[in-house]
């Protein structure tokens, strides 16, 4: 049998370059981002299916869809 | 997450209405200091950014032209411009700038100076705005502040339009004195800086 292998993307964030501004979490459309401690943004990557629509909406465009 | 509109995502509304009276009635000018004051207060008791996460109507008006009305190339931004010399540089920058606009107030209302009716745009141009000014029932002083400070709200919200059209809608958030103040705020209470970790 052969087995496929999903790959899976995942956003991820560059947080020493966060500004916490809290744009990815108000588009995320699963709740998968939060703002740690108003210092930078996580991604709940059980949640995060790999949309990309944060990714888009970053004013610094720091966070990059990656396979995990 | 994708929610119910709440009353705060109506902000922009009052964004919108804050600076248009600032050509009707200079004085109005005044309630720009909640958009200093709350930001710094929810940070300091919550150690939240908050107010740029939910309540920044300047942030959703930028979303919403760059967004919706299609305004903003959603192209990326230069990486200098979010370098952290950059955004520490323009907070120490606009802090000078707000000194000198109190100092001039304080002159002023010492008596030192005469009130100028005119709004300064990008710290360069002044523009006549004797339109908006019909006279105060205290000292000129007050009326100073309010062309002074709402020569600081006009000239961020034009900085932040053009960033917008450029870049992504909501650029200016990167370089925001506001946002760079309170996130130190909240980098500091949450000790991120004692481990040495400061950058992050």
């Amino acid at each position: 049998m052969q087995e496929t292998k999903k790959i899976r993307k995942k956003a991820s964030i560059l947080q020493n370059e966060c500004v916490a501004c809290g744009c990815c979490v108000k588009v995320c459309p699963l709740g998968a981002i939060s703002i740690y401690k108003g210092v930078y943004a996580q991604v709940d990557e059980d949640k995060c299916v790999g949309c990309g629509k944060c990714a888009v909406e970053c004013p610094a465009s720091i966070i990059n869809l990656i396979s995990k | 997450m994708k929610q119910k509109k709440q009353w705060y995502d109506y902000l922009w509304i009052w964004t919108t209405i804050y600076l248009v009276m600032g050509f009707f009635n200079i004085l109005f000018a005044w309630l720009g200091l909640a958009c200093f004051f709350i930001p710094l207060i929810i940070s300091v008791v919550k150690s939240t950014k908050g107010y740029c996460n939910n309540y920044c109507g300047r942030g959703q008006l930028f979303a919403l032209l760059g967004g919706r009305f299609g305004l903003s190339r959603k192209k990326d931004m230069p990486k200098w411009m979010k370098s952290k010399w950059f955004r520490y540089g323009f907070l120490i920058f606009f802090f000078i700038m707000f000194f000198q606009m109190l100092w001039n107030t304080y002159l002023v209302f010492a008596g030192a100076q005469d009130l100028k009716q005119v709004v300064t745009l990008l710290w360069t141009f002044k523009v006549p705005w004797h339109w908006a000014y019909h006279g105060t029932l205290f000292s000129d002083g007050v009326a100073q502040f309010a062309f002074g400070f709402y020569s600081v709200m006009l000239t961020s919200t034009i900085l932040g339009f053009v960033t917008m059209i450029l870049f992504k809608p909501r650029s200016w958030c990167v370089y925001c004195p506001m946002g760079t103040m309170t996130q130190l705020i909240c980098k500091a209470k949450a000790g991120t800086c004692s481990t040495g970790s400061c950058s992050r």
